[in-house]
């Protein structure tokens, strides 16, 4: 059997399966997870603690009208859903789940991953003007500036570590923190002693990024109803919601191949399991995020805007420098 | 903050806040011109749940009218029915047994805890915050369960009347009441407090923001916790004495620093100190009758009397002119979120959106009890 026709097929069908399943689930998790912090049960009622609920809710959005209201400009009201979803999916392309399962081993993944990022804000942008509502519009003002201004630090803090591992390859990176927890990166003092202050920059900046809560500006429900989903229904909304859990999850692969050793066993225990290793600490992530939403409240807009270029982008700055001073002594 | 507004006026754009909005907690309606997320001007509409309550009140008899006072403020529906039986008693020259009048503050107290924590919990709402709300419920519930024991409705309570109160508590409502208060207590400092107050999120979201001045706050006639957050000592219970507040010991919360922040702290203070009303009182009961003799159809002599209560929002006062027949000829209300809300405008000039509705969610309004 000739295994390169077979090769590709199957990564296809295995990341858009994972993808799939993720979107789906993560909602119900979120639910589960929501529940419990609020002293409630959640989803009960479609099938076993309500793991069919996903699948209820699927049905329903796909069986409903996709409803173009008047004014809006019909194209671009289509397209963005799409673009919510298609970055985050094409993002699986390059991200290594563990040592052996990576589609496409790219020498620049880190670059890739950062520019299919900034068109999933497109998404949120296309979405608020096109619907020519309000409310909308200003969620796609709110979302452009909130972006802008957190991508930067991100950026920032991806070029030390770069710096740090010398390749712009995923796979090389998480390959460079293998052998214990001591060789993460978030515990690498020794090369740079800001290293879990990046790490925590990344974090606020991927929340930020994936507009979750504390930072959902752009959805706002009780200031901008839904900001610039309002205006959509059936699985138009039903994408926007599916490309804000599937960005969760690239971020997540993020933190975790960027920070926290990839696929590497934390103690060196069963290290031939790599791939259960990824999947448990991007859920850790996930749970964190999800548990986060459900404590705190919103900040405001214009706060969050100075905590990015107050706050997060100077450190980011010294960080690199002082990273990049070390590199060169020792 | 005071955000200096740079704009020209012809780029502004027209905003409509509600009728339909999560955030006005009802049909509020409010006008906003808005020069990008800042605010030019913001005008409350009002009159989209308008009932015609007044006029009611003239068409019927004087008890005809009781189920109407808990559908204005349906969170405090217990003052309501009080602010009225105080006009029309005091109209008909009924003295309250004093046992009557024990059972009205305890209730009465009862539903402004209860107020409160749903207040606290939809305003968190308004800021993004989706958990305190299940948690409030959680404690509301307690208390409902409690009235609906003795009023036997859960939300528009009818409970008392000309001369004293429908039901006698039983036993089962005191130990419960003396449950909830050491519940609550315990609760308070952790799951309001700790969670909440205490959040960075929270007091950079309010703290500074929606500051209405004292000036302003006399100005516009705010009452309550509103005119209580902006420095200003006014309580009926304690500035115009009714019932049997003057013989209880409870403080009358009050900071001066005029923010949302401030409004806040005094209704989570409120909190402690009707529990230590209810407490006292139920210390304090007396035996004894819970209803006066009162004929069924009332007949007031002529003349025209003024009662006020305190709200959980603020004063509201009763006006009734009666001409000796069985309705009255005119029954004017003076409700507290009327006046608190009519600040708006004046101080949400040149707010950011979100601080705009962080700043009407720490009005507490109830728009029914608006528009009445």
């Amino acid at each position: 059997m000739d295994t390169s026709i077979w090769k590709p097929i199957l990564y296809l069908i295995g990341f858009m399966a994972f993808a799939g399943l993720n979107a789906a689930y993560l909602g119900w998790c979120e639910r589960k997870g929501a529940g419990r912090i609020q002293r409630r049960t959640g989803p009960m009622e479609v099938g076993f603690q309500g793991l069919l609920q996903p699948l209820a809710d699927g049905l329903k959005l796909m069986s409903k009208q996709l409803i173009v209201p008047k004014g809006v400009d019909g194209i671009l009201f289509r397209v963005a859903p799409i673009l919510a979803m298609i970055p985050a999916m094409t993002s699986f392309a390059v991200l290594p789940l563990s040592g052996n399962i990576q589609a496409r081993a790219m020498e620049l993944s880190v670059l890739l991953l950062f520019a299919l990022a900034s068109i999933a804000m497109m998404a949120v942008l296309l979405g608020g003007w096109a619907s020519g509502n309000k409310y909308s519009l200003i969620a796609a003002a709110r979302s452009v500036s909130q972006n802008l201004a957190y991508e930067i630090p991100m950026l920032i803090t991806v070029i030390t570590i770069v710096m740090v591992s010398d390749s712009m390859s995923l796979r090389d990176i998480a390959v460079a923190q293998e052998g214990g927890f001591w060789h993460w990166n978030l515990f690498r003092l020794d090369l740079s002693i800001f290293m879990p202050i990046s790490f925590i920059i990344f974090f606020i900046c991927s929340i930020a990024e994936t507009n979750r809560a504390p930072f959902d500006m752009a959805e706002a429900e009780s200031e901008l109803i839904a900001g610039h989903m309002t205006e959509y229904g059936s699985m138009g909304f039903g994408l926007f919601m599916m490309g804000e859990y599937l960005n969760m999850v690239v971020g997540a692969c993020l933190i975790t191949i960027l920070f926290l050793g990839g696929w590497s066993s934390p103690f060196g225990l069963l290290p031939s399991l790599g791939l259960l290793w990824f999947l448990l600490k991007i859920y850790v992530i996930l749970f964190t995020v999800i548990w986060i939403r459900w404590t705190f409240p919103r900040t405001q807009v214009y706060k969050l805007l100075n905590l990015s270029w107050k706050i997060l982008i100077p450190f980011s700055l010294v960080n690199l420098l002082v990273t990049a001073a070390f590199l060169k002594i020792f | 903050m005071t955000v200096p507004i740079q704009c020209r006026h012809d780029e502004t754009f027209v905003l409509n806040l509600g009728p339909q909005h999560p955030a006005t907690h009802g049909v509020l309606r409010v006008k906003l011109t808005m020069d990008g997320e800042y605010i030019v001007k913001a005008e409350p509409v009002l009159g989209y749940i308008h009932r015609m309550h007044e006029k009611m009140a003239e068409d019927g008899t004087f008890a005809q009218f009781m189920p109407n006072t808990a559908r204005m403020d349906y969170l405090h529906a217990l003052a309501y029915n009080q602010g009225y039986c105080m006009a029309v008693e005091r109209a008909a020259g009924i003295e309250v047994p004093e046992r009557a009048e024990y059972i009205r503050v305890i209730t009465v107290e009862l539903n402004r805890i209860i107020s409160h924590i749903l207040w606290w919990a939809a305003f968190l709402l308004d800021l993004g915050g989706f958990t305190p709300l299940l948690y409030a419920f959680d404690d509301r519930e307690q208390v409902l369960d409690l009235l609906e024991r003795v009023t036997g409705s859960r939300l528009t309570y009818c409970y008392f009347r000309f001369g004293g109160v429908y039901n006698d508590i039983d036993d089962e409502f005191i130990t419960g009441t003396y449950a909830f208060i050491k519940r609550l207590r315990s609760r308070l400092p952790t799951f309001y407090h700790d969670l909440v107050t205490g959040n960075i999120i929270l007091q950079k979201r309010l703290k500074g923001i929606g500051i209405i001045t004292e000036e302003q706050a006399r100005r516009y006639g705010c009452t309550g916790p509103v005119a209580r957050g902006s420095g200003i000592n006014y309580d009926v219970r304690k500035n115009e004495p009714y019932s049997i507040y003057p013989e209880l010991d409870f403080d009358v919360p009050v900071y001066d620093e005029c923010d949302s922040f401030a409004r806040y702290m005094v209704r989570m203070d409120e909190i402690d100190q009707s529990l230590r009303i209810i407490e006292q009182s139920l210390d304090k009961l007396p035996d004894g009758p819970i209803r006066a003799k009162v004929p069924k159809i009332l007949k007031p002599a002529a003349g025209d009397c003024y009662a006020s209560v305190e709200t959980a929002r603020g004063n509201l006062g009763h006006r009734l002119v009666c001409t000796g027949l069985k309705n009255p000829y005119r029954l004017k209300l003076r409700s507290p979120t009327y006046c608190n809300l009519s600040c708006y405008g004046e101080v949400a000039e040149g707010m950011l959106l979100p601080d705009a509705l962080a700043f009407m969610g720490s009005l507490d309004l109830v728009i029914p009890e608006i528009d009445r």
